[in-house]
């Protein structure tokens, strides 16, 4: 067999794989492109025209789309970057210290949360977050106000549903990393009188700086393209208090039945999130 | 020195210890009502002891309408996407793992850079599409965006495990003459059960809780998996029927913890992600 006969016989296996990126995956991307500069509806049109840049100028005049980039930068941060990164770490921390049954068991309630199906966990937040709800009766017990979060505060309720749902990912992480840092390393630090904090922030934290990076980059990915936890919750109300970019791009497309304008915003999400990926790839260069 | 370190340490563990359980009964409360809701005959919104245990929100949702043919499509919709999954990645990961090829590590960087896109963001045009083909409110549509949506992480995954499985082996089966194909179905896979039970799993469990593509590529009532018929039945009648929803959610929920726990035992704390995360 020739070189070049045989590089393609063993290159067919990949073959299937390929077929099915392209088609299911590379060709959405494309026409994604495409569309984003049409004017396509969703009914009762001959034929859409191209149009330019008209639905991203027309998106940048649009309050509720400024609203929602504003509400994406707020969820993000406070569930990715502050809930589900700082909670992940620290109870990752505290599992090296605990006892063995009480690990195990945090370990299995916070994973619970993460496996089950985001719809199931948008409802039981749902049901904590309403008026009548656990929260407000924990809130009472404590003689504390209550109020109704779903309406008062979606947006932070929503964000607190990422954590609930999200942390178990950032704990796992955070787990495996802190458990490859050498055992010395760290009774060295404490004999030299280290305390915890000091510890934590000069010996810790710059030796797992790496897994800091990448789990942040792949929260914030996954946090981007959070819908149906918001769907269930709030349907991205009240009067879009909580309509993060996914549930307008949504709303765009399917209620509006602008599906180019609707495309137009999933590009630019789509490009966040290329940014996103392309840092992350940066990040694990040295391993592929 | 060192009974002031040792007293030290059991402080120290005590008190993570009761942070970890404040913690724990923090993200508990929401399981817990679920499943005391869903025993509970006169269930509300709070978490609460139950008034007397019963198994009617079972019987009322145990029909074909609300559970049977939901969790049947969902069976049908992520059985066969998992299937294609775990077979195109299986093909695809031995190239990459067995040759040495200029176009590898271009392949990986591309298959990596695609696990972390927003899938929700190409729903739109994805939907655009497939009502251009005439592959809207088909499963079989459905099935293979589910499985190209998967299939960068399960290449990544199935890659790396294959990587595991020394080429010594193999030798011996090619010197008697086996093609490459049979050599990774005797002798390849066998030896990567656990990998390829975690792929399966993995990408299983990932589709199941899947709400936005089959709210987006299936129309039809009557075809919808159980995570969009929820949220249906939710809008419809959960405003009272609290009980219901929670022993429904118990019923859909339970398959995927207990396929994760199967998974989970064999691999340790780091499974998840963490093989995509150490590169």
């Amino acid at each position: 067999m020739s070189g070049a006969r045989r590089s393609l016989v063993r290159a067919l296996p990949l073959s299937p794989a390929v077929a099915l990126l392209l088609l299911f995956l590379a060709g959405p991307i494309a026409y994604c492109v495409v569309i984003a500069f049409t004017d396509l509806q969703l009914t009762g049109q001959a034929q859409e025209s191209f149009v330019g840049f008209d639905n991203f100028r027309r998106a940048f005049g649009d309050e509720a789309f400024l609203n929602a980039v504003w509400l994406t930068l707020v969820f993000t941060v406070l569930s990715s970057l502050v809930g589900q990164n700082t909670l992940g770490l620290a109870l990752a921390a505290l599992m090296r210290r605990a006892s063995k049954p009480v690990r195990t068991l945090t370990g299995g309630i916070v994973v619970t949360a993460w496996v089950l199906p985001e719809v199931v966990a948008g409802f039981l937040l749902y049901a904590f977050f309403r008026r009548e709800g656990t929260l407000n009766a924990i809130l009472d017990w404590l003689r504390l106000p209550s109020q109704n979060w779903l309406f008062t505060l979606p947006i932070l309720a929503v964000s607190f549903a990422n954590v609930w749902r999200g942390t178990a990912f950032s704990m796992l992480v955070y787990s495996a990393a802190l458990d490859e840092i050498p055992q010395e390393i760290t009774e060295a630090a404490e004999v030299d009188g280290a305390g915890g904090w000091r510890r934590m922030w000069h010996v810790t934290l710059p030796m797992i700086r790496r897994s800091i990076a990448t789990n942040l980059m792949l929260n914030t990915l996954q946090t981007l393209s959070v819908f149906g936890l918001i769907w269930v919750m709030t349907r991205g109300g009240p009067s879009g208090k909580s309509q993060t970019l996914p549930l307008f791009m949504y709303e765009q497309a399917f209620q509006n039945s602008l599906i180019g304008y609707g495309t137009a915003v999933a590009l630019l999400l789509l490009l966040i999130g290329s940014l996103f990926s392309v840092v992350y790839l940066r990040l694990l260069r040295t391993e592929v | 020195m060192a009974p002031a370190l040792a007293a030290r340490r059991s402080r120290r563990r005590l008190a993570a210890d009761a942070g970890l359980l404040l913690a724990a009964a923090a993200f508990a409360l929401p399981l817990v009502w679920v499943v005391l809701s869903a025993l509970d005959p006169h269930a509300g919104l709070t978490v609460r002891a139950p008034d007397g245990l019963t198994l009617d929100h079972f019987d009322a949702i145990l029909t074909d309408d609300i559970t049977f043919r939901p969790l049947l499509n969902s069976l049908i919709l992520c059985g066969g996407a998992t299937a294609l999954t775990v077979a195109c990645a299986a093909l695809a990961a031995y190239p990459l793992s067995r040759f040495r090829s200029r176009l590898n590590r271009p392949f990986l960087l591309t298959v990596l850079f695609a696990t972390s896109l927003p899938i929700t963001a190409i729903m739109v045009p994805v939907y655009a599409l497939f009502v251009r083909v005439n592959l809207i409110d088909t499963f079989q549509g459905t099935i293979l965006f589910f499985a190209a949506s998967q299939l960068p992480f399960a290449i990544w995954l199935m890659k790396n495990f294959m990587d595991g499985v020394p080429k010594e082996l193999e030798e011996a089966a090619w010197t008697d003459g086996a093609s490459s194909f049979q050599s990774l179905l005797r002798i390849v896979l066998p030896l990567m059960g656990p990998g390829v039970a975690v792929v399966t799993v993995f990408s299983f469990v990932m589709m199941w809780g899947n709400f936005f593509v089959p709210f987006m590529l299936l129309l039809t009532p009557d075809r919808m998996p159980a995570s969009v018929s929820i949220n249906e039945f939710f809008g419809n009648r959960g405003m009272v029927a609290y009980g219901q929803l929670a022993a429904f959610s118990v019923v859909y929920s339970t398959p995927v913890i207990l396929l994760y726990v199967l998974i989970s035992r064999r691999l340790g704390g780091g499974f998840a992600l963490g093989g995509a995360v150490k590169g």
